[in-house]
């Protein structure tokens, strides 16, 4: 279905279609050497949808996920985004500045690994205020109010605000690392692997979590995961890779109860039953 | 100022330049200090030299004070505030020796004053030049480790992390805990490291009629605020900046509102609070100001003396 028989299609049931595409990827490619990261992704994503990448070790995903949120610069292709006052902006042409601040304001980013998303020495109130405090938030007992509203949004106690998340639970990281992404409220959310080396009841209470935060918020999402049972529960559309390239896409219900491709054909039936 | 460098040097300095460096290094550091002048707070990097002194004992400012001193020039140089400790009066000496300079413990009489760690009490006037040692030039470099990062937060300034670390000291302490190395934003832009002066002193830096010039050896950066700049210590709107206050005055000259040194007076828990600015509470006492410890027995006087010269 080509995006104007979407359009139509909504217009016909009554619903408001936003007018451009929130974020719009065409023919990006990243090469390392001879060797090929991901080569010619096109897709776009509207406002509020969660978008499943998924594919094997190696699949270029993370390539992918990075080149689009600008933390690795494409060998070709283009990433438009539509910033808040409706202007649509190039993410490569833009100042430095001016990207990094969309990317602490307007975007997310929650890594695979805490760690790397988190600062371990200061406390769980500080690494949510953070982003407060970069756009110019000075007064203490707002940002710490703010902290506390959004640690219990995210299921930690108000007790431990002043403590380092390096006391904390695997779990606990991950979901203090989505409290401190989600406090400016971004539009467009990214995330690499969010349940990662969790066991399955902590990943089942995260990603509860993070389907409650998604439609309350009205997130956009970009979901990198190897786990196809998260990319079902969590998202609207998918795209399948396999060494670099897209292989399908499509509704997640469509990819996984009708596989088309036969490699998503075998991904699909090697989740083991139980 | 060559001429007079030689005929000195051919008499008992004979293989240094005036003021020890060569002249090409020198020029090379004033370029480094004119550009700092130009873009007051920005750390500009420059191609720091051996010293004849360990780093970490004033290798930056021995430095921008050899490339700025003339034959004309009065050097005081202080160390936390006296005139009188190792560091001090080896770095006069120095300069007594290799540029044959005039050298003053009185701070309105210096025309450049080198100090570590402290600003004299006795307000700067215009034409004076106070050079400081610093150890560390960047404020961001205990949260964010990459020089590369830290620069790049400097040039689109990102100082979100700046207040994340007095964040943290509210969340610990309950107040901004920070009492030397306390940031700054200079001309509302560049935030900056006072070099560790007590936070009493950041007042001081802004507006002052005195250049003022930062040397940072080891890491090789020269940073400077000129005369009438505005310089802001950050702070929260609900936990404005404050400086340290005393709750008695200096125990030898009396004298309240400046910064006091705690000084242990025997193993009894006896202690005394004196001016750390040595000129400061020498000149008050020798106008007749008297502190608590100097009183009106002179015996009394004499041994706190005794022991405050003992401890120094």
């Amino acid at each position: 279905m080509s995006h104007s028989d979407t359009l139509e299609a909504l217009a016909a049931a009554g619903i408001a279609a936003p007018v451009k595409p929130l974020l719009s990827v065409e023919g990006l490619t990243r090469v390392y050497g001879k060797r090929i990261g991901c080569a010619d992704v096109s897709f776009d994503l509207w406002p509020g949808e969660v978008l499943a990448i998924v594919g094997e070790s190696g699949s270029g995903k993370t390539t992918l996920l990075n080149c689009i949120s600008s933390r690795l610069t494409p060998t070709c292709g283009t990433v438009h985004y539509r910033m808040r006052d409706g202007a649509t902006a190039d993410i490569y042409k833009m100042a430095e500045a001016e990207r990094r601040y969309l990317m602490r304001t307007d975007w997310g980013f929650v890594h695979q690994n805490p760690i790397d998303g988190l600062r371990m020495t200061v406390s769980a109130g500080a690494n949510v205020g953070e982003r407060l405090m970069a756009v110019g938030n000075r007064h203490y007992g707002n940002i710490r109010n703010t902290a506390i509203e959004w640690l219990s949004r995210v299921e930690i106690d108000e007790d431990r605000v002043d403590d380092q998340p390096r006391t904390f639970s695997g779990g606990m990281r991950q979901r203090l690392q989505i409290a401190r992404n989600l406090v400016t409220e971004p539009r467009l959310v990214f995330m690499d692997e969010p349940t990662g080396g969790l066991d399955v009841s902590v990943q089942a209470r995260l990603l509860d979590l993070l389907r409650g935060l998604v439609s309350d918020l009205g997130l956009a999402v970009i979901v990198v995961t190897h786990d196809l049972a998260v990319a079902r529960l969590l998202s609207d559309r998918m795209i399948v890779m396999k060494e670099g390239r897209v292989i399908e896409a499509g509704l997640t219900d469509r990819v996984l109860d009708d596989p088309r491709a036969p490699y998503t054909q075998l991904l699909v039936s090697s989740i083991l039953q139980v | 100022m060559n001429a007079l460098a030689q005929d000195e040097g051919s008499q008992n300095l004979a293989t240094y330049n005036f003021a020890y460096l060569d002249e090409q290094t020198k020029r090379m550091i004033r370029r480094a200090i004119l550009k700092g002048i130009a873009v007051p707070g920005y750390q500009v990097p420059f191609a720091s030299r051996e010293m004849p002194m360990p780093y970490g004992w004033g290798t930056g400012g021995v430095q921008v004070t050899a490339a700025i001193i003339g034959p004309d020039d009065v050097l005081k140089v202080i160390d936390q505030g006296a005139d009188d400790t190792t560091n001090a009066v080896s770095i006069r000496a120095f300069f007594a020796k290799t540029a044959g300079v005039a050298t003053t413990t009185a701070t309105p009489d210096a025309t450049i004053i080198q100090t570590r760690h402290r600003i004299p009490e006795t307000p700067l006037t215009q034409g004076q030049v106070l050079v400081y040692q610093v150890p560390i030039p960047e404020p961001l470099r205990f949260l964010e480790p990459r020089e590369t990062e830290t620069r790049k937060m400097h040039a689109l300034e990102e100082y979100g992390l700046m207040h994340v670390k007095l964040y943290e000291d509210i969340a610990r302490n309950g107040h901004i805990a920070t009492t030397y190395a306390y940031p700054v934003k200079v001309e509302g832009r560049y935030v900056m490291d006072p070099s560790p002066t007590p936070k009493f002193d950041n007042p001081k830096m802004h507006q002052s009629e005195a250049l003022q010039l930062f040397g940072a050896g080891r890491e090789k950066r020269i940073y400077a605020i000129p005369p009438h700049t505005e310089v802001v210590s950050l702070d929260f709107e609900d936990h404005p900046f404050e400086i340290q206050h005393f709750d008695q005055p200096c125990a030898m000259c009396g004298a309240v509102e400046v910064y006091l040194d705690e000084v242990v007076l025997d193993d009894k828990g006896g202690r005394m609070f004196v001016c750390s600015d040595t000129h400061h509470c020498e000149s008050r006492q020798a106008d007749g100001h008297r502190g608590a410890l100097l009183g009106e027995s002179p015996g009394a006087g004499d041994d706190a003396g005794a022991e405050k010269e003992a401890i120094r």
